[in-house]
């Protein structure tokens, strides 16, 4: 059993002018004790709204459907009442500049304690104690629980934002760009200690970035979304050295390397509207293997090896070779 | 595009060829002092943004400033373009130095030097359609003569930008745009006024990861098609590696490494740019090393480190750095291709 299993998630928002949008259009991933999954994708492929849904933290005007299982206990269906319990305490995340949302006037420390007295796990100098420790865990001295977080260096406001998210002890934690606004040292940092949580505490641990070289060097496994749907799913050097999505493809060739020779090659064009009913496949209008079929047909997230799905009419068994000459100049 | 690291474009090597040349700059920022400090006349304290800086960029040429949040790159781009004064240095464009023109004489200068924005959704006007965008810096310049002329030089900027056919654009607005689209109109207003060099800061760090790449190719191809020098501003390395020919790295308002950029790239000197260049995410899983991670931030820059800046951070600090600070010197190469670093551990090889 895995700690945390999304089956066919959905997510659709109505919008103010009537029409729905179809942001997640059926996500399935899990992810084992002190695993880390990388979430990889770009703005608006929906990579923000899933893990929203997974905290049972999206707007009523978003309709959620699917299954979420922690432990094997189904928190998705029974609304609220079956979230509150698990929020925080078994599912935390950390937003997307969490750092920058902190309350300047209040002390790191004290807003560390907040959500254990709010969820009972520990009270006065008690939760003072720990707020302390969790502190020196993220690697801040813990007599800095009394200092602003003005005082603190956006490294350090990072590092105190993943402290909160901690702070009810929970099993698996959600990182939403977690190092898009800090330098290159400083993103190093904060890699380093959400991989020595996982060792350390069996923290399981989601990284949702725009990045994938940031997600084939700290995660194991990772799934690629794109347009609410998985594009591919793997571990990631299966991901990086036989991708059998062209869109896995081209995002690692858009992606400049430091010591690389190849080319980098934007991918043209924009994702489909998510308003609109998908015809085909979703990302037919930007691949550079279109054949007819994708036009009308939209590919099912299939298995085409141990550990590794992907959603291409190319895997396919009259289309194999296309896809092996296709990744045999991706990889290299 | 083959990832490119050319040596200097040639038939511009000989001295004074330069387009850019700055020596010695200096940046320094008054630091706010409080009202009691004031009435007990303490001494006013200043930051050395920019310490010391000297760079020349040749026509054609792309140099990439690397570095992180604070390092004074984003200063340095500003005192080249006259934006913020220069305590002490010199500035030359083209061969005439513009450290200290006057408001009157700086203008037809500024035409010849223009600036790209990190973030094309701050820097465009979102009431102004494309064409007008477009047109504003002819206007406020007195060029392109008519209006007629001056639609046809906005047409030929959008299509020099890969934004074509131009009709289609010409009457959006910058909301009606993708964030590549409008980073190109943003390109193509500085294109206008034919400057013979662009400041690009972060060109494309706001924008998603699959258009990245078409927004540098065409950096790219603009410089390479004329005579125009770029510098980019990027705490990227890996862009750098790929696109600039020549790398500077700066850290705490110094250059600590400056050299073509396969050398900088292939054979790191400078302990910074190393640790920098361990901690870039490589594409591939196979190839993931042991960063190494350096502890704490970048000091403050009013209280500097004795010595050298790098000391307190750098993993292989000897006693005599806090006491040496190091010059920028060449550790390899001759004359024509030389690559600088500060460190009194970098011996000439």
């Amino acid at each position: 059993m895995s700690l945390l299993a999304v089956r066919d998630l959905h997510v659709w928002f109505d919008l103010p002018h009537g029409g729905r949008l179809h942001a997640v259009q059926g996500i399935t991933f899990e992810v084992e004790v002190g695993e880390r999954l990388g979430l990889v994708g770009e703005s608006g492929c929906g990579k923000t709204t899933a893990l929203l849904a997974l905290m049972g933290l999206l707007p009523p005007s978003a309709e959620v459907e699917g299954e979420v299982l922690i432990d094997g206990i189904e928190i998705l269906r029974g609304g609220e009442d079956a979230m509150r319990p698990h929020r925080w305490t078994d599912i935390a995340m950390v937003f997307q500049g969490a750092m920058n949302a902190l309350n300047p006037v209040k002390t790191v420390g004290s807003q560390i304690v907040e959500p254990m007295e709010f969820h009972g796990t520990a009270t006065g100098a008690a939760a003072k104690r720990e707020a302390g420790d969790l502190l020196q865990l993220v690697g801040i001295p813990a007599s800095a629980a009394d200092r602003y977080p003005h005082e603190f260096s956006g490294g350090m406001r990072q590092r105190a934002a993943i402290a909160m998210a901690l702070a009810c002890e929970p099993k698996v934690l959600l990182a939403d760009e977690p190092t898009t606004a800090l330098d290159v040292m400083v993103q190093a940092q904060i890699l380093q200690l959400l991989v020595s949580l996982t060792h350390d505490l069996g923290l399981a641990v989601m990284l949702v970035t725009h990045d994938l070289p940031l997600v084939t060097q700290v995660c194991e496994r990772a799934v690629v979304m794109y347009a609410g749907r998985t594009a591919e799913s793997a571990p990631v050097d299966t991901l990086f050295h036989d991708p059998r999505h062209p869109y896995t493809r081209l995002l690692f060739a858009a992606t400049p390397d430091l010591t690389g020779d190849s080319e980098v090659v934007s991918i043209p064009g924009a994702p489909p509207r998510l308003d609109r009913p998908l015809v085909g496949c979703p990302f037919a209008s930007r691949c550079d293997r279109t054949f007819d079929r994708c036009r009308v047909d939209t590919p099912e997230l299939v298995m085409v090896a141990a550990r590794h799905q992907a959603a291409c009419h190319l895997n396919d068994a009259e289309h194999a070779h296309e896809m092996d000459a296709a990744t045999g100049g991706g990889a290299s | 595009m083959s990832a490119t690291v050319a040596a200097r474009p040639s038939g511009s090597l000989e001295g004074g060829a330069d387009l850019l040349e700055v020596r010695d700059l200096v940046v320094r920022y008054p630091v706010r002092r409080g009202l009691m400090r004031a009435l007990r006349r303490e001494p006013r304290k200043f930051v050395s943004a920019v310490d010391g800086v000297s760079l020349s960029v040749r026509p054609g040429e792309m140099l990439a400033i690397v570095g992180e949040s604070g390092c004074g790159k984003t200063s340095t781009a500003q005192a080249i373009l006259r934006m913020v004064e220069t305590t002490c240095g010199v500035i030359e464009l083209g061969g005439r130095d513009i450290t200290h023109l006057g408001a009157k004489d700086l203008r037809p200068v500024r035409r010849t030097m223009q600036m790209v924005y990190q973030d094309p959704y701050e820097s465009l006007d979102p009431r102004f359609r494309v064409r007008r965008a477009v047109e504003e810096p002819m206007v406020i310049h007195g060029i392109g003569g008519s209006k007629g002329e001056r639609e046809r030089l906005v047409i030929e900027a959008l299509e020099r930008v890969e934004l074509s056919p131009a009709d289609l654009y010409v009457d959006r607005y910058p909301h009606e745009l993708s964030g590549g689209q409008r980073q190109r109109v943003a390109i193509a207003a500085s294109l206008v006024l034919h400057p013979k060099l662009l400041l690009a800061d972060e060109p494309v760090s706001m924008l998603d990861v699959s258009v990245r790449a078409g927004i540098l190719t065409l950096l790219d191809h603009l410089r390479r098609d004329g005579d125009m020098g770029i510098v980019m501003i990027t705490h990227d390395l890996s862009t750098a590696a790929h696109f600039a020919d020549r790398i500077a790295v700066m850290y705490l308002g110094r250059i600590v490494e400056e050299g073509s950029a396969r050398q900088v790239i292939r054979d790191p000197q400078h302990p910074y740019t190393k640790a920098l260049m361990s901690v870039v995410p490589k594409r591939d899983p196979r190839e993931r090393t042991e960063p190494q991670i350096l502890q704490g931030e970048t000091p403050n820059p009013i209280d500097l480190p004795t010595g050298c800046r790098f000391h307190p951070r750098c993993p292989v600090a000897e006693e005599r750095c806090s006491r040496i600070d190091p010059e920028l010197r060449i550790a390899r190469g001759t004359s024509g291709d030389v690559h600088r670093a500060a460190c009194v551990l970098v011996s000439p090889g």
